[in-house]
């Protein structure tokens, strides 16, 4: 019942249709034999947690059966934005303190 | 027994329609309108129940959702068997059931009661932490017995006949609450369009407004809410929720509505109608109007029967033409309880005296209570309750607040009802769900909800604005804005004109001062559910619990289906004073959902029974059926298990469909498996990447096994892949693992490979597959098909296409039985009827259809490997002895490949997959059992290893297993044990896992 923008379909559709993947943005190293196991173990199983804007991998599963990227803060669990994969976020902490300082006249 | 609390006239019941209902095996009457204890009290029903952990005699307090006591078994069978209902909010219907949830031998004469009053003293709060501690072995037996003497309701054991669903809803504007401050929102925001739901946990909407003696323009308040509620009816945009309580609010304005739709009107459902409904709401904006609850005071034996809360007697006398005594003493900190001192005069009956704490209350109701002769004794308080099953009397005393002390030996005087308010505390339970702490008023001496961080308003009492008119204004204010928020605009509107009334403020008194030290004190009670008194708070500060979670925990305080919601706030302000700080610095604990307490039914809804998870068939599962079939549950599938003969059990039929297939020929319904459709010029090319073995050179028409592993290097699922053209194959999968193959190829070239052109589709549902397998396979296959099934022509680990049975079919000649082997795939539609054909034809080769289990036994012979079974996501290939399968020479780095090289992965001694063989044939391993080599070794045992399969074979005559052994591959010939929880032990030798035909020639003939 809450609706999530899937950016494949182009159209708000029900939570139920989706489910999360896991962490975005998280390339597998191009030359894995290259990667000494630390680094190999570091891609298989650290990842951030952060507690504000989490960037992740979401599937449209019982839609389109595309994955796209949303971002969300683990907070407040609000989604502010769902984009195609490749794509980057443009709310980023950076960006909401920069929009944080301009609401708060510190800057223009 | 006659109706002898009833008042002559007045209430809002219908006294035209009597109606009978029971409590304890006693019969009684009450009317149309009335709640299950409004009908308790005119009857003169004293005691309800015994507390929980004092078996002191309880009745009635309250006349809401804040009743302690009240807590009800209902229904007359045992299927419409409900615990713990409050009888408060239980509409009264012909023939209703109740009992008390405990007392034995019946609440009047309760054998605990005397322990309570003997043992009371030995069991403080935190009893259970230092009692019952030693010999530890006799917890158990102490528990059974604390349980029955601590019970609340009893579960029922039958199925619950109703049913119940749930609705999604969204909406504009969600008002909580129909009281003044919840109609006047709902009116503002229907009136300018918006689209409204307006819920209300009472039988009736209205709050407060249906027993206040304060006059709307003049008239009965009830009448404007009438009008209120005829208007809102007719707007095509209102939804009205009667018998609703929201009872959580969830992220994003998201909140539950528990609506019972039919308990008013009997303990089951009239026929063809629900019980209850879930209401699941997203709401552009929220009002919560959910009012205030009075808080009792605290004082000497303010448990026992006739002690009631101010406002509740009110609302019986006017609601339900009800008064629960003859003579009243109110005790009380404020003037808006006064109105139980006029209400009670106008029905008739004696008010002996009020206790006001205050030292010189001279407002509109105060004077008008002394101008009609109520004797007011100022600067005092009830100090003590008398009476035992029932109040006989009230001791009042001068006390001094600031010092927190009786100052006078104070007077006993005769009644049978002592009513306290010590002030309003606002419901901010809703408010507060998502962790925003209330804040505290001191200037009004409560709580009010805290920051919001969702899109709500608060209104009315809950916002701490009490006096009717300011209400009805601010609620009306708060439905135009959210509705304006929500982008409707609002119009203006009038609202009806209140007699103004003069009230003085309050003094701060929760706990009211005793001669002697709270300990030694007649237990003064805070929470009354859980027996938690005002000693036992302050023994928790004196014992280090300081924050208010801790003292919570500690005594109990609010754990019970009350929530707390007349004792939290008592508690906290008596634990700030023991602890010397104020009450926003004790502050109040986490709210949580539910407000109430919700059945299982209502959360459930209709997904039980066969609803509860989807059943996946197969388009043969009228034949199995039909047949005889035993199913097993593989993921979502119902598969067939086996084919039991008459008299025979699993281990029999399995025997014989072993030996079938070994020796004839068996069919296996195999539709199940995961089929994926792989299209693209760069297929072959992505199955390099995912499978650990190589497919650049898989010819058209040939079909290859393949392992699939994770970037860890560990085995996740495997399957035949076969190449239908150079730029087409078909992938198959477990059963259970077909989803997630299928996302995990989508993830892999959606995010990693998109310049890689492959297309995934699955084709699961299109296929269905029957395999035939078993030395007299081809002769039968031969008479339903046109394909040359010649072993040259069509060779081991190949498909062709052609005919079976009429039908258009691919046959992949594939094995996982060991015996030759067709897997035949036909387009579902007409599968059933290809099936029955080859069984026609089957019937001169003694064609048997086997299931699941003998699968599984037959694999087992041939030491196949079952994904989920033999491994569990921390096997490598090589683990499995599967060294042959996986491309080291592959030039993408596929996946898998730097996982299993790992240090980890490749030490000496990792577990690996042998065959077990038990050195008594007849014992079959326990799957599961942990082995080791030693057997004489002391505990805890060096374990080495665990069982994966086990089955008794019939073509072999002996047991046999597959097991994960530590250094597995160089113990061959070595012996294990397994020892059992039964205490014996298996011995059993190391041994290659093919058992049967080990040079694989079966399969080739």
């Amino acid at each position: 019942m809450l609706h999530i923008f899937c950016p494949h379909c182009g159209e708000l559709r029900s939570e139920e249709e989706f489910h999360a993947k896991g962490q975005a943005h998280i390339p597998r190293p191009l030359d894995p034999n290259a990667c000494t196991d630390e680094e190999w173990g570091d891609y298989l199983f650290f990842r951030d947690n952060p507690r504000g804007l989490h960037h992740e991998l979401w599937i449209h599963a019982s839609g389109c059966r595309k994955y796209f990227n949303v971002t969300r803060h683990t907070v407040s669990y609000e989604i502010l934005e769902t984009y195609k994969i490749g794509e980057k976020p443009s709310v980023t902490e950076a960006s909401l303190a920069a929009k944080k300082a301009v609401d708060q006249g510190v800057t223009a | 027994m006659s109706q002898v609390n009833r008042l002559a006239k007045g209430g809002r019941i219908d006294r035209s329609q009597p109606l009978s209902f029971s409590f304890n095996g006693q019969s009684y009457q009450g009317f149309v309108g009335d709640t299950l204890a409004a009908a308790l009290l005119a009857n003169g029903v004293d005691i309800v129940g015994r507390s929980f952990k004092y078996s002191r005699p309880r009745g009635i307090v309250a006349a809401g959702a804040e009743e302690p006591n009240a807590v009800l078994q209902i229904g007359s069978t045992e299927a419409a068997q409900i615990p713990n209902v409050r009888a408060t909010q239980q509409a009264l219907y012909a023939g209703l059931v109740a009992n008390s949830t405990n007392g034995w031998p019946s609440v009047n004469n309760d054998v605990m009661g005397i322990l309570g009053k003997v043992g009371g003293k030995a069991m403080p709060p935190g009893f259970y932490y230092k009692t019952f501690m030693y010999p530890q072995n006799l917890w158990l037996t102490y528990e059974k017995y604390i349980r029955k003497a601590a019970g609340l309701g009893r579960a029922p054991k039958a199925n619950d006949p109703d049913s119940y669903d749930y609705m999604n809803q969204h909406c504009d504007v969600l008002v909580v609450g129909a009281g003044p401050a919840g109609l006047a929102a709902a009116l503002a925001a229907a009136r300018s369009g918006a689209r409204v739901i307006l819920a209300d946990e009472q039988e009736e909407f209205g709050g407060s407004l249906l027993s206040t003696r304060e006059t709307l323009d003049g008239k009965p308040a009830a009448d404007w809410a009438a009008q209120a509620l005829a208007e809102l009816s007719k707007m095509p945009e209102v939804t009205l929720l009667p018998r609703a309580t929201v009872n959580g609010y969830h992220d994003h304005n998201f909140l539950t509505i528990h609506q019972r739709l039919t308990d008013h009107l009997g303990e089951i459902a009239p026929l063809g109608m629900l019980r209850q409904r879930m209401h699941r709401v997203r709401a552009k904006r929220v009002v919560l109007a959910t009012g205030a609850h009075e808080r009792p005071l605290v004082y000497a034996n303010n448990d026992v029967p006739g002690n009631m809360l101010a406002d509740a007697v009110s609302t019986y006398v006017r609601r339900y033409g009800v008064a629960p005594g003859k003579q009243l003493v109110l005790s009380t900190n404020n003037d808006y309880a006064y109105r139980v001192v006029l209400d009670w005069l106008d029905a008739g009956l004696q008010v002996v005296a009020v206790a006001d704490a205050r030292s010189n209350p001279r407002g509109t109701w105060v004077e008008e209570a002394r101008k009609r002769g109520v004797r007011i004794l100022t600067g005092s308080a009830v100090v003590e309750a008398r009476g035992s099953k029932r109040v006989t009397g009230a001791r009042i005393c001068a006390i001094d607040l600031k010092s927190h002390k009786v100052s006078s030996p104070g007077e006993l005087l005769d009644c049978d009802l002592i009513v306290s308010s010590g002030g309003y505390s606002p419901v901010v339970h809703l408010a507060s769900h998502l962790g925003g702490r209330p804040t505290w008023r001191e200037d009004i001496l409560a709580f009010v909800p805290g920051e919001g961080f969702q899109k709500r308003l608060c209104a009315g009492a809950v916002n701490g604005v009490f006096a009717l008119g300011d209400v009805l204004a601010d609620g009306f204010e708060a439905g135009a804005n959210a509705a304006a928020e929500a982008g409707f605009k609002a119009s203006s509107g009038s609202l009806p004109l209140v007699e103004t009334r003069f009230e003085e403020p309050a003094v701060a008194l929760f706990q009211v001062p005793h001669d002697k030290p709270t300990a030694r004190a007649p237990k003064q009670f805070v929470d009354l559910q859980n027996d938690v008194t005002a000693a036992g708070i302050e023994q928790a500060t004196r014992e280090g619990f300081e924050s208010v979670e801790h003292v919570k925990r500690y005594t109990a305080l609010g754990f019970g289906t009350d929530q707390g919601k007349l004792g939290n706030i008592n508690g906290l302000a008596i634990a700030a004073r023991s602890l010397g700080v104020s009450i926003p610095e004790m502050g109040t604990t986490m709210f949580r959902p539910n407000y109430t307490p919700v059945t299982f039914g209502a959360l459930a809804g209709r997904h039980c029974g066969a609803l509860f998870e989807p059943k996946r068939y197969t388009a043969m599962q009228s034949w199995h059926l039909q047949n005889g079939a035993e199913f097993e549950d593989v993921g979502q599938w119902k598969r067939p298990w086996y084919f039991p003969k008459a008299g025979e059990d699993l281990h029999a039929a399995v025997a014989r469909e072993c030996l079938a297939v070994r020796n004839a020929v068996g069919i296996l319904d195999a539709s199940t498996l995961g089929k994926i459709d792989i299209q693209g010029p760069d297929a072959r090319e992505f199955l390099n990447r995912v499978y650990t073995n190589a497919w650049t050179k898989l010819d058209v028409g040939k079909a290859r096994y393949g392992l699939m592993c994770k970037e860890d290097g560990m085995v996740f699922d495997d399957g035949v892949t076969a190449c239908l053209a150079d730029n087409h194959f078909l992938m198959t999968t477990t059963t259970g693992g077909a989803a997630r193959v299928l996302e995990w190829l989508e993830i892999y070239h959606q995010t990693e490979w998109p310049e890689l052109k492959v297309y995934f589709t699955s084709v699961t549902d299109h296929w269905a597959t029957m395999t035939l397998s078993g030395p007299n396979s081809r002769k039968l296959l031969a008479e339903v098909t046109d394909i040359d099934l010649d072993k040259d022509a069509f060779p081991f680990m190949t498909w062709k296409e052609g005919q079976v049975g009429g039908v258009p079919a691919r046959v992949f000649r594939i094995s996982f039985t060991g015996e030759l082997s067709y897997e035949v795939n036909v387009q579902a539609d007409y599968a059933l009827g290809v099936w029955e054909k080859i069984v026609e034809a089957g019937k001169k080769h003694g064609l048997t259809p086997y299931g699941t289990e003998t699968m599984h036994v037959l694999r087992a012979e041939k030491g196949f490997i079952i994904v989920g079974q033999d491994t569990d996501g921390s096997v490598t290939p090589d683990d499995l002895g599967m060294g042959w399968c996986v491309g080291r020479t592959k030039p993408f780095s596929w996946i898998g490949w730097r996982g299993m090289n790992r240090e980890d992965c490749v030490r000496e001694n990792r577990k690996q997959l042998v065959g077990l063989k038990p050195i008594d044939p007849d014992k079959v391993l326990p799957e599961g059992a942990q082995l080791v080599f030693d057997p004489k070794q002391a505990i805890p045992m060096d374990m080495v290893g665990h069982v994966t399969s086990s089955y008794a074979s019939a073509a072999l005559n002996h047991s046999i297993a597959m097991a994960l052994v530590k250094g597995g591959l160089k113990r061959i010939g070595e012996r294990v044990f397994a020892p059992l929880v039964d205490g014996s032990l298996v011995e059993a030798e190391i041994v290659s896992p093919v058992f049967y035909d080990p040079k694989g020639d079966r399969q080739n003939v």
